[in-house]
């Protein structure tokens, strides 16, 4: 039995994942902490729904409405949907291109505990006088003028988790180009693995705007400039820009990893090779580029004028051909293919007449001149649900079936799965169908109640009986991963049968140097190759020697929380408390001398030596 | 090739900064993080020409009131000199000559610090004559475009000293090599956005 594999106590174990700088952990880490503000933002959706459910209704007041509604949104994107997308990025991306880890473990640690205590700050508003209440947009307009540290919250917590993002996208795009197997050449690499990639890069090229545009806002609630004051030569035109340039490809950076997911499923599902990969890695490659040419879509109605609007409507439209292209390849696979409706099959197929749903609005709000009628009413709100819902959440529902066993080594209950399919498809189309027809009939978006006899009734009772059905889903999920984990009845390499990629050909979990020996990759879907040569395992392109492999550290998580202390001394500082400035003093001196310390004390990491690898075979223990 | 090993004047390889694996992701991974500054500093430079000019009243100083050419003459000059040092300092490191870059490294931070000092001494002259970081938007823009550079110079001096510090006793080897690369790097990144600074807030600040 090898030393990692043991009984650890609590505290063992805790530490473990403190320190932690193995992908595979950190994937884990990110999957609990997504999944923990993915149930938060969902208690806050849950939250609007009921004081929609009937007109007039005083649930909440209108003041905390905003706040729900704003944490809800930002919630969900940056702290939700982000984070789980990076879990499985994180646990399968260097397992399919046949690599021991990402290029810099380390940064890796780093990027998660960034995310964490910037989520962890944002929602430390609720408990500290107020939740941000400009809307997940927070335009300047509204937010500069939002009183007391709510909007304070959204731009120092959505600084922190932010670099954080930034390096998690850079360190996949290195490992990505450095570190794949013999073998493994760009055009041989699983479509996950393509849209990790493209995603990254997005990252990259997306994320600074978004850091400018929060420094800016940040340097005018708290340190007295004047980028959005109009009586001072300030616009707030500015930050739309800014937000935008940053919030449309982020729809992308969302949405790039759910095709990837799907991609993968459809294949492994229809026991087919995914049809027209090229043309699939080309589209995935040209929505990334056009999605930094459509940002002024979302201000239409700010007045940018008609040849602005012209421009960036054909280029909104333009998008909509690669992502014809993938929907076509994932029908075409499926097409002839020995189907088994499994649950991440399940998710994957009704994936797509809801996000098609959500591409068709799409193009409806892209014809500028119409876009004057739906927009800032529930049309847009249904639109982005659709697509985000419909597209992402589905995906990550899917993922989570399907990487599971790789992840923890035990298969979640298919019957279970199948319940919270039903339960959240029904669910999701209940609560968000409807609302196409509440904006289009005049219901405008982000308002707390309306008044009774204007048509908006039932609707909005039918658009909250969804959402609890959405709920029971997700709650049917959480009680299946407890009476799985509980059973825990271990799988081996290939629990689905039909893996077409590298992760499947090594055991679950895999070990903690992942592979022994690195794989010969000979061609695309490199295991499914081997298995239909008839042979069991990779051919191994090298012999087994020394594995070199990252130490462990608690410098990361020191780093991200100086940053988290010195956030509270910036925001109160405002408030001339005089513990503010000490406080951002030490928070910024805990970062620096962190990164200092890591910066004088050398760490070669470690060697696993060839005689112990050589032991484990012949025991059997590892494959 | 291991990262510890002792190496001679015959045995360094020809491109150290990129003979590990570690090296070549460090190299990968840093022109990658410069794209990210390069929008960044995009960014700030869209709003620093939205916002130039931009004040409440108009007797407040404007471009063109404010900036002298002698002082970022001599700023410029400083910086793209600290960049050429720079360069000498990695052709030392390829010829495995330790004391000569270290030499050249620490001219390279006398100068960033000369420019840094002058940059402070030029604040202090617009803050005297009424453009201040909340007096006005164009402030505002103005301050965080060049301060923001300005940062990056000092983080970038308080970079090469760690580097010199911590390795002055030690010598070069494949460890360290990437270090000193990576920040060589940074440093002629910061000087090119320094050139665009230069041109788009001084020069055309000048011109009206």
């Amino acid at each position: 039995m090898s030393t990692y594999a043991q009984k650890k106590g609590f505290g063992a174990t805790l530490w473990d994942f403190l320190t932690t700088v193995d992908h595979k952990k950190i994937a884990i880490l990110y999957l609990i902490a997504g999944g923990f503000f993915f149930v938060v933002g969902g208690l806050e959706a849950m939250f609007i729904r009921i004081q929609l459910a009937v007109p007039n209704n005083d649930f909440v007041s209108a003041g905390l409405y905003n706040e729900i509604m704003t944490m809800h949104g930002t919630t969900m994107i940056f702290l939700a949907a982000m984070p789980l997308v990076f879990a499985f990025m994180n646990a399968v991306m260097p397992l399919q291109i046949g690599a021991r880890d990402v290029a810099f473990p380390f940064v890796n640690a780093l990027g998660f505990w960034l995310f964490f205590f910037g989520g962890v700050f944002l929602n430390l508003s609720w408990f500290l006088g107020g939740a941000p209440d400009a809307g997940w947009t927070s335009y300047a307009s509204l937010a500069i003028a939002s009183k007391g540290h709510g909007v304070d919250f959204y731009v120092l917590g959505l600084q922190i988790s932010g670099i954080g993002t930034l390096i998690g996208g850079i360190n996949f795009l290195v490992t990505i180009i450095n570190m794949r197997a013999p073998g493994m050449t760009y055009m041989r690499m699983p479509l996950f693995t393509w849209s990790t990639f493209v995603t990254s890069a997005l990252i990259l090229f997306a994320f600074p705007p978004l850091t400018v545009g929060l420094v800016l806002m940040m340097f005018d609630r708290l340190f007295g400039a004047n980028f959005f004051e109009v009586t001072m030569g300030g616009n707030t035109v500015i930050w739309e820009h800014l937000f935008w340039i940053f919030g449309h490809p982020e729809v992308y950076i969302l949405i790039l990893p759910a095709f990837g997911i799907f991609s993968e499923t459809f294949a492994i599902f229809s026991r087919k090779r995914l049809f027209g990969y090229s043309s699939m890695v080309f589209a995935l490659v040209l929505i990334g580029f056009l999605g930094f040419m459509v940002w002024a879509h979302h201000m239409f109605t700010t007045g940018l004028g008609p040849v602005a609007n012209a421009i960036f409507a054909v280029a909104t439209m333009a998008i909509g051909v690669p992502t014809g292209i993938k929907i076509f390849n994932w029908l075409f696979t499926m097409w002839g293919g020995s189907v088994k409706f499994t649950t991440p099959m399940l998710y994957a197929v009704s994936f797509i007449p809801s996000f098609v749903a959500g591409g068709v609005t799409g193009v409806m709000l892209a014809s500028a001149a119409a876009d004057y009628q739906y927009h800032d009413t529930y049309f847009v709100v249904a639109h982005f649900h659709y697509v985000i819902v419909g597209g992402v959440v589905l995906a990550i529902l899917a993922g989570t079936h399907l990487y599971w066993p790789k992840m923890f080594g035990t298969m979640l209950n298919e019957t279970m799965g199948k319940i919270t399919f039903t339960l959240f498809l029904i669910g999701f189309h209940l609560t968000f169908f409807i609302q196409h027809f509440l904006g289009l009939w005049g219901m405008p978006r982000r308002v707390f109640t309306y008044l009774p006899g204007q048509g908006f009734e039932t609707a909005n009772m039918v658009s909250t009986v969804g959402a609890f059905f959405m709920a029971v889903g997700v709650i049917v999920l959480l009680i299946n991963i407890i009476v799985t984990s509980a059973r825990n009845v271990r799988v081996g390499n290939d629990p689905w049968g039909d893996g077409r990629t590298l992760e499947w050909a090594i055991p679950s979990p895999p070990p903690f140097y992942n592979f022994k020996q690195l794989p010969l990759v000979r061609g695309l879907d490199a295991y499914w190759l081997e298995k239909m040569e008839g042979k069991m395992a990779m051919t191994p392109a090298e012999p087994i020697g020394d594995i070199h492999m990252p130490n462990a550290s608690f410098l990361p998580f020191t780093i991200a929380l100086g940053l988290f202390i010195a956030a509270f001394g910036a925001m109160y500082h405002v408030d001339h408390k005089p513990w503010a400035l000490p406080v951002m003093v030490i928070g910024l001196l805990v970062t620096f001398a962190s990164m200092f310390l890591r910066s004088v004390k050398d760490d070669h990491g470690f060697h696993i030596h060839k005689e112990d690898l050589i032991e484990k075979t012949d025991k059997g223990v590892e494959a | 090739m291991q990262v510890e090993e002792k190496f001679t004047y015959e045995t360094w390889p020809a491109h150290s900064e990129k003979a590990t694996l570690e090296a070549k992701n460090k190299f990968i991974g840093f022109w990658l993080f410069l794209g990210g500054e390069t929008v960044l500093f995009a960014s700030l430079f869209a709003t620093y020409l939205a916002l130039k000019d931009k004040v409440p009243n108009t007797s407040m100083p404007h471009a063109k009131d404010l900036f002298e050419l002698p002082l970022t003459f001599a700023a410029t000059m400083l910086l793209l000199t600290s960049s050429l040092t720079s360069v000498y300092a990695m052709y030392h490191m390829k010829n495995f000559a330790f004391r000569k870059m270290m030499l050249w490294l620490g001219l390279t931070a006398l100068l960033g610090a000369g420019f840094l000092g002058l940059e402070i001494y030029e604040f202090t002259n617009y803050v005297h004559e009424g453009h201040t970081f909340t007096s006005s938007a164009f402030g505002s823009a103005f301050y965080t475009l060049v301060g923001f550079h300005g940062g990056h110079v000092a983080f970038g001096l308080l970079w090469c000293l760690t580097l010199m510090f911590r390795n002055s006793k030690r010598g070069l080897d494949l460890y360290n090599a990437p270090k000193f690369y990576v920040f060589s790097l940074y440093w002629h990144f910061i000087d090119v956005v320094w050139v665009f600074i230069f041109t788009v807030v001084y020069l055309m600040g000048m011109v009206g």
